[in-house]
């Protein structure tokens, strides 16, 4: 049994990593063919074409740019919009918490394309053109949700004495929120942000149809499967990858530090 | 209180972002290009039946398959040490932080005629497998991209169970089969049932999948929508109308999902 | 309650969502006084601190404080504090920067806080715990910073919200007597929020009995137990025989078919009246003409007496004894002149006050722990 279980996680590990590594692999392909499973020695020729390659280096910027805004922005929103639902009544809340699920339960190409009806709409109207500027809105959007489920799980934890303990002992309500109440749902507000951050990077769906002619990575990615992809994604990918993990632990390591696991709000949904 | 005041600016802001857009969806769907009324763009979506058909049918597949590999998956690493379990759950995860056309991109390298898999084959002296453009390849890339959303909630709601009451099972005389079929597996339903909900809704409505692993001839919902809007049949009025069937859909599928639900457990859901 | 009033409240009603909470509330607090506000739970007690605290703003009446009316003062302003339920430590400071917070809210200077924190937590006896978590103090320790917390911002009136309800009952005991002790040191008024009456009985200067929104009487804690005005009163405080009986003239009263001399007057003639009779009043004698008489129908040892309950013509009563009575036997119950009490009937007369379906487990304090007011 317990040797019949490890060959299962053996074999699923290797099903979820399989594709990865060679991915990683060919990233150090020496081929100048870009065939993509013919290996022909070791070599790191993608990883400086990769850094000369200006509309991969434009796409990389825009991404980030777009992830670090979507992130702040929804964050702060997102914030506010929180404090302000735990507040509320009962039935006013079941109907905003239910709009505001709707991004995340409807498919995200129903999300992009009813954005993309909206923004083309507006630069009708407005004058102008989809690009930057859209896909920032359009990501502030799909991530705003997720940081309000990551955020009120920590208000409802809170005790709720806590914000009135703080006026009772001379804090007018603002600096009380300040002092008490945000340092207590600050670990929330982190995790939302963190999840903000990474979604932006990796959508492709919804910015495919917000994105006019600007380029993100992953449209980028998507605009080369459909031809050839070059080696040199490859390398971007594992430099990415290789980000990401490190990122993982150093969080894995404040977490076990704490000893509060705080488990992504995803698994809640 | 005035803290409600806090959520205005988010309040104006799904009005215009979340609100308006999904009206306009709608009101796309029901007028022609001049703007006029009509019936027309919907009835066209009943053309197309057999592309939802499929859709739901590979979607459904994949959602099966996820639920079949990943609930054992999910049940191990929940019988685990604590400390291993963290390190597997992130296992899981960590492919989703690469980009999902990479890994899908990464697929086709190994089963192209000429890809990895079949060039493995033939060292072995085996015959060659055409696997890629099938409807196969479409399943294997929806299982592969979304397996981890049906692992953790699985995952999460397995490692709530309270031992105790496995142990009070054991106590009242069920053996270990039992205690799965009768204790643990209904307990978990909530986990399934979030699990299926957000492997399926993404499966039914992908676009890239089945472009990159299906080749032309598999074509999915997705396809459809992306063509009217940003393709060669450009005609977004059809495409909206397709949308709201495809949302439509997906809400009454859900909400057939949260009537098994019978305890309503599944929080932060659709309750619509 | 000779002192001038520090805190008074006046024709004060609240309710929520349509419940009444509060109705006609009137209530002054004398300065450097112990008052206990004591009811079950849902009995408005919880509302009418927070209304002194400033949480709760009620729908008609006014709340004065040393004359002054501060209705409309936000809670920051007031100068009084409050000790939570929960305590409500600030999860993300330690010891010290909890029992400073209110301070350095105030700009106070370091060296004072200092001065302060020290001197508080030797109060409190949490001296060497300045720079421990407050999320690793046991119930009985993060309760002391409570208090220290409230103390440091040097309140005129300290407001405590059920302080020991999550402790165990030895460590509940110890911190009774160390409350008092600091009331006492600080001169400090207290109003105290409890649904134990032995809790209120041991500690105030006066206690507020209050059931369904309203007082049901204000006294010492003599007073009340001794005499009760009403039959809520008698069962909430301690145990009672509550029978139905009649006032025959000044001093005279007629019950379980008999006429008992009694101290009480001032009734109206043949006035139907409620009669108490505390377990622990009632004498046993042999049985005789002389005397009621009635048969022990249950014994419970409860360490310093038995607890018996006694049929009487079909009306069972508790006695508490340190004889022991077998089930079964037949006893005389005497009940001096003095030990009986008589009160005008109320809406809670009949309600309270028979043993018959008396239960070791039925105990006032253990009803349903609903959540407590608002």
């Amino acid at each position: 049994m317990k040797a019949l279980s490890r060959v299962y996680l053996f074999l699923i590990f290797l099903f979820l990593y399989a594709p990865i590594a060679v991915l990683i692999v060919f990233s150090f392909n020496a081929s100048t063919t870009m065939s993509r499973s013919v290996w022909s020695g070791f070599s790191f020729r993608w990883y400086s074409i990769l850094f000369q390659d200006q509309m991969l280096l434009d796409a990389l910027r825009n991404t980030m740019l777009i992830a670090a805004t979507a992130a702040i922005v929804s964050t702060v929103l997102g914030t506010a919009a929180a404090i302000g639902i735990f507040g509320m009544k009962k039935w006013t809340k079941r109907v905003v918490m239910n709009v505001t699920n709707l991004p995340m339960v409807n498919p995200d190409i129903v999300t992009g394309v009813s954005l993309m009806l909206l923004f083309t709409f507006a630069a009708r109207i407005l004058g102008g053109s989809l690009g930057m500027f859209s896909l920032v809105l359009a990501h502030i959007t799909f991530c705003l949700p997720y940081v309000i489920l990551s955020i009120l799980p920590k208000l409802g934890q809170m005790n709720p004495n806590l914000f009135e303990a703080a006026q009772d002992l001379g804090c007018n309500p603002l600096s009380a929120f300040f002092r008490v109440v945000l340092p207590e749902i600050f670990p929330g507000i982190v995790t939302g942000m963190i999840m903000a951050f990474t979604l932006s990077i990796d959508d492709f769906v919804i910015s495919y149809f917000t994105s006019g002619t600007t380029q993100t990575l992953p449209i980028f990615i998507y605009s080369m499967t459909r031809k050839r992809v070059s080696p040199e994604i490859n390398a971007l990918s594992t430099l990415l990858f290789g980000t990401i993990i490190v990122l993982l632990l150093l969080i894995n390591l404040r977490n076990s530090k704490d000893k509060k696991p705080s488990r992504a709000p995803q698994m809640e949904v | 209180m005035k803290a409600k005041s806090a959520s205005f600016p988010y309040l104006v802001w799904m009005a215009v972002f979340i609100i308006v857009p999904t009206a306009l969806v709608v009101i796309f769907a029901f007028t022609d290009r001049s703007g006029k009324f009509t019936l027309m763009n919907l009835e066209e979506v009943g053309q197309y039946s057999n592309v939802f058909l499929r859709s739901i049918w590979l979607g459904a597949i994949a959602t099966a398959v996820c639920l079949i590999l990943g609930y054992p998956l999910a049940y191990l690493i929940a019988k685990t040490r604590a400390r291993q379990q963290n390190v597997l759950i992130l296992l899981v995860m960590l492919p989703m932080w690469m980009n999902f056309l990479l890994r899908t991109y990464a697929w086709m390298t190994l089963l192209e005629d000429s890809g990895l898999i079949n060039r493995a084959l033939e060292g072995l002296g085996l015959p060659a497998m055409h696997m890629i453009n099938t409807q196969g390849a479409v399943v294997l890339g929806m299982v592969y991209n979304y397996i981890p959303y049906m692992i953790l909630p699985l995952y999460s709601i397995l490692t709530k169970i309270d031992g105790s009451v496995i142990e009070a099972a054991e106590d009242l005389g069920a053996n270990a089969r039992t205690v799965f079929f009768r204790v643990t597996m209904p307990m978990s339903m909530p986990g399934i049932i979030s699990g299926v909900t957000m492997v399926f809704v993404p499966a039914v409505s992908t676009f890239i999948i089945s472009k990159m692993l299906g080749g032309g001839g598999n074509l999915l919902v997705g396809d459809l929508i992306d063509m009217q809007f940003l393709g060669s049949a450009y005609n977004p009025n059809l495409g909206s109308a397709i949308s709201l069937v495809l949302m439509v859909l997906i809400l009454i599928c859900m909400g057939i999902m949260n009537q098994f639900d019978e305890n309503g457990a599944m929080e932060g859901g659709v309750m619509v | 309650m000779g002192e001038p009033a520090i805190v008074s409240l006046q024709d004060i009603a609240v309710s929520f969502d349509g419940e009444i909470v509060l109705k006609d509330f009137n209530l002054s607090i004398g300065d450097g006084e112990f008052v206990t506000l004591l009811g079950p739970s849902g009995c408005g007690k919880t509302t009418t601190l927070r209304i002194i605290g400033g949480f709760v703003r009620p729908d008609s009446g006014n709340v004065f404080f040393n004359g002054k009316k501060i209705n409309e003062l936000p809670p920051h302003k007031r100068e009084v504090n409050t000790i939570f339920q929960k305590y409500a430590l600030f999860p993300h400071l330690n010891v010290y920067d909890n029992v400073a917070f209110g301070m350095r809210i105030h700009k106070k200077s370091e060296s004072e806080v200092r001065a302060t924190v020290h001197e508080m937590l030797g109060m409190v006896n949490l001296g060497r715990f300045e720079h421990r978590n407050v999320n690793l103090l046991s119930g009985g320790q993060q309760q002391r910073v409570a208090i220290a917390r409230a103390l440091a911002n040097n309140p005129k009136v300290l407001l405590l919200d059920e302080p020991f309800g999550a402790l165990d009952l030895k460590l509940r005991k110890d911190m009774q007597v160390e409350l008092k002790k600091i009331q006492k040191q600080t001169g400090i008024t207290f109003l105290f929020v409890t649904h134990d009456q032995e809790e209120a009985l041991s500690m105030s200067d006066t206690v507020v009995v209050m059931d369904k929104g309203a007082i049901q009487q204000i006294g010492t804690p003599q007073d009340i137990y001794n005499e009760p005005k009403n039959a809520f009163v008698a069962e909430f405080i301690g145990e009672s025989n509550i029978l139905d009986g009649i006032m025959r003239e000044d001093f005279l009263v007629e019950f379980a078919g008999r006429n008992f001399r009694c101290v009480d007057k001032g009734f109206t003639h043949n006035e139907p009246v409620d009669v108490v009779i505390r377990p622990e009043d009632i004498d046993i004698v042999p049985p005789d003409e002389n005397h009621l008489t009635g048969v022990v129908t249950d014994t419970n040892f409860k360490g310093v007496y038995f607890e018996i309950i006694v049929d009487v013509q079909g009306f069972k009563w508790m006695i508490q004894t340190t004889d022991y009575e077998k089930v079964g036997a037949k006893i005389g119950l005497a009940i001096q002149p003095d030990e009986i009490h008589i009160m005008h009937k109320s809406e809670y007369s009949g309600s309270f006050g028979d043993y018959s379906s008396f239960s070791d487990e039925m105990d006032p304090d253990a009803l349903p722990k609903e959540k407590e007011d608002v």
